[in-house]
């Protein structure tokens, strides 16, 4: 057990008569006073609370849009749906709606910064490694699950990018072969993204995927409090305990944890802050300019184009091109960019977790798949596409040359785990382990 | 207690990580907002209140005849823009509509479409859709085309339906375009017939309905930004405070 449960009995006589039925208080401490992290926590550990933090935040600001949005595509006037102007009249009529909002779709793009960075951090750090490797699919379980909440929630204000991208994502399983067609028009509920589909899309983005969500997280950490958080060290900490059975370098989360998480969330609250009050659609990578426009299935925007969280698998699906009569390949390879982080645990056999004690060729390997994640990104927000004429003219054929590159990313992004299969088994050089941590605040 | 020189290590990488990403960001952002190519810049400010107050005037008197503000409501404009709610029933409301009532114009969709081809659209988002660049460079760029149904075109929005409501303000502008040739690139306009305004005058204007467009884009813009700096205010100092409580409380950690 990563925790110690000691049996509490409160003076209190009612907290007392709760206590002796249902040990709540008592699990409450064992999760937090006795639950022992390492010492040496740096700036990486700050992200898991704040992803918690986050979530809240998407969820308690999620009850108050509920209150006022509307998931109808009902046309209200010509050419505006119901759920459209319900939400421009949270904007404007409701009190405190834009904040509430703000906040909401702030939220959104900062809980994928802040888990992208989390499990970089498990990269770096080989947190996914054993004992851990529940912890990290439980994680990836949690990545998949707010991927689709974020994909189903971005569609509700039916603007005009709602529409043309729930099409454009739908449209994907239209690659299954056989089934492809009837399973889009099953998914849809309709032939277009229509009222069928936004209805159904908001019963899964207000309850049935923040269920999956909460419990996902309440998996994954008790997942960690059994084999206990690994440390920028990759040190085991339970290895070397004090007499009363507490690991030498550790620490009780809580207050020691919880007291220097509050300072990171100050941190945190101040950049969203000023993302809300100063930023909101942070020059349209957080809200996109054309989902100011209606949803319209006559007007397709110049550039179709995802959240920027979603763009570097996009682009992955995009450079793959179709062969043998089917454009299922990219489909294929999208899925597998996530699919593969899921067998981390296997494909990396390296003894070290810690990049500290590790071999140059994961320093690199890592850093080029996290290059590879940023140029995937730049090429699925259309940034290549706009940026190529600009640099090498009008004359040069611009699909070539993001062709090329976003193909050489991509192969990069899968190379990662192909080259650290053969790397971490035999051919890496890694150097010793110190028995305890070496650093702490 | 030393402080080891790696305990800086996570820190320097997350720094950097995070400058890195800043930086992209703040490079990809208006290479982003930058779709519709060559536009002037607008310089409109929210905080001119006198601007948007004639902004306000004169986009009911131009455009509030055939779009709609749907999402904004008469009062709203009156208490932001610091009007007397006397003088915009008097002067912004020409419809009959009560001052708690919705902009909306009095323009069927149907007759919108029968005679222009397309309703005129609701201009509630415009700011936000399209930006303050786009609307003032497109509002100047109208010019005479006889081949269009209505005599008008623009460089800025090719082929748009829209006549120039502003024209007896800005006067009538033809095209010169490249080497002379009838069907070639047009290169600028020429204000060929002045119009009530001089050009900095009419320029004023413009920035003034653009500026008023912006602000009914996003209402609460006036509210949040002035709001935003007590905010981070009170966020610093819950910061520094938690900061200095963390470092009490670690100073048994060893």
């Amino acid at each position: 057990m990563g925790t110690t449960m000691v049996r509490l009995h409160p003076k209190n006589r009612v907290l007392a008569w709760v206590e002796d039925r249902l040990p709540i208080l008592s699990f409450m401490s064992s999760h937090t006073s006795g639950y022992y992290a390492p010492k040496n926590f740096n700036l990486w550990y700050y992200f898991g609370s704040l992803a918690l933090l986050v979530l809240v935040n998407q969820i308690l600001t999620g009850i108050f849009l509920t209150m006022f949005y509307k998931p109808s595509a009902l046309e209200v006037a010509p050419g505006i749906s119901a759920a459209f102007a319900s939400v421009e009249y949270i904007m404007r009529d409701v009190e405190w709606g834009w904040l509430i909002r703000y906040m909401h779709s702030t939220g959104a793009s900062l809980f994928f910064v802040v888990v992208y960075l989390h499990m970089f951090r498990g990269l770096m750090y080989g947190s996914f490694k054993k004992p851990r490797e529940l912890v990290w699919i439980l994680g990836m379980l949690i990545f998949l699950a707010l991927m689709a909440e974020a994909f189903m929630g971005y569609v509700l204000p039916w603007g005009n990018m709602s529409f043309w991208g729930a099409k454009v994502i739908i449209s994907l399983f239209g690659t299954v072969p056989w089934i492809g067609e009837s399973l889009v028009e099953w998914i849809m509920g309709d032939y277009l993204p229509a009222d069928a589909t936004l209805n159904r899309f908001f019963a899964l983005h207000v309850i049935a995927l923040p269920l999956v969500l909460l419990l996902l997280v309440v998996l994954h950490l008790g997942a960690l409090h059994e084999v206990g958080s690994n440390n920028p060290d990759g040190v085991e900490i339970k290895q070397k305990k004090k007499e009363d059975g507490t690991p030498l370098d550790g620490i009780a989360f809580h207050p020691y944890y919880t007291v220097k998480d509050i300072f990171g969330t100050g941190v945190f609250l101040f950049i969203a802050a000023f993302i809300i009050f100063y930023a909101p659609t942070f020059g349209g990578w957080f809200l996109e300019h054309d989902n100011f426009i209606p949803a319209n299935n006559l007007a397709t925007p110049t550039h179709i184009k995802p959240v920027w969280y979603f763009t570097p698998f996009y682009a992955i699906l995009r450079m793959i091109p179709s062969f043998l009569g089917s454009a299922i390949w990219g489909v294929i390879a999208m899925f597998a960019s996530i699919a593969v982080l899921f067998v981390m645990p296997w494909i990396d056999a390296g003894p070290v977790k810690s990049i500290r004690y590790r071999g140059v060729g994961y320093k690199v390997a890592l850093a080029l798949f996290a290059v590879s994640f940023v140029m995937l990104g730049a090429v699925g927000a259309g940034v290549t596409a706009e940026v190529i004429p600009q640099w090498f003219g009008a004359h040069v054929d611009a699909t070539f040359v993001e062709n090329l590159f976003g193909r050489f990313w991509t192969a990069v992004y899968f190379g990662f785990f192909v080259f650290l299969w053969f790397y971490s088994r035999g051919m890496e050089r890694t150097k010793p382990v110190p028995e305890r941590v070496t650093t702490h605040d | 207690m030393t402080k080891p020189t790696t305990l800086t290590m996570g820190k320097a990488m997350l720094i950097k990580f995070a400058a890195a990403l800043t930086l992209g960001l703040a490079l990809l952002a208006p290479l982003h907002a930058s779709e519709g190519g060559s536009l002037q810049a607008a310089n409109v400010s929210l905080n001119d209140t006198a601007a948007l107050q004639r902004g306000a005037k004169l986009y009911f008197n131009y455009c509030s005849g055939c779009h709609s503000l749907r999402y904004v409501r008469y009062s709203r404009i009156a208490e932001d823009l610091q009007i007397d709610p006397k003088d915009v029933e008097a002067n912004l409301i020409f419809t009959g509509a009560k001052i708690g009532d919705l902009a909306l114009s009095s323009m069927s969709a149907e007759d919108g479409t029968k005679w222009f081809g397309k309703a005129p659209p609701d201009l509630s988002l415009e700011g936000r859709s399209k930006g303050a660049d786009w609307i003032y460079s497109y509002l100047k760029s109208f010019y005479l085309d006889p081949t269009r149904p209505l005599g008008w075109n623009n460089t800025v929005f090719e082929n748009a339906s829209m006549p120039n409501v502003l024209w007896e303000l800005q006067g009538l502008q033809s095209p010169v375009r490249k080497g002379g040739k009838a069907d070639g690139p047009i290169e600028h306009l020429d204000l060929t017939t002045p119009g009530r305004q001089s050009a900095a005058e009419f320029d004023r204007s413009v920035r003034d309905i653009t500026a008023f467009l912006q602000y009914v884009g996003e209402p609460a813009a006036l509210k949040r930004e002035s709001m935003g700096v007590w905010v981070l205010l009170y966020l610093a100092v819950f910061t520094l405070l938690a900061y200095l409580l963390k470092r009490e409380f670690w100073k048994d950690v060893h």
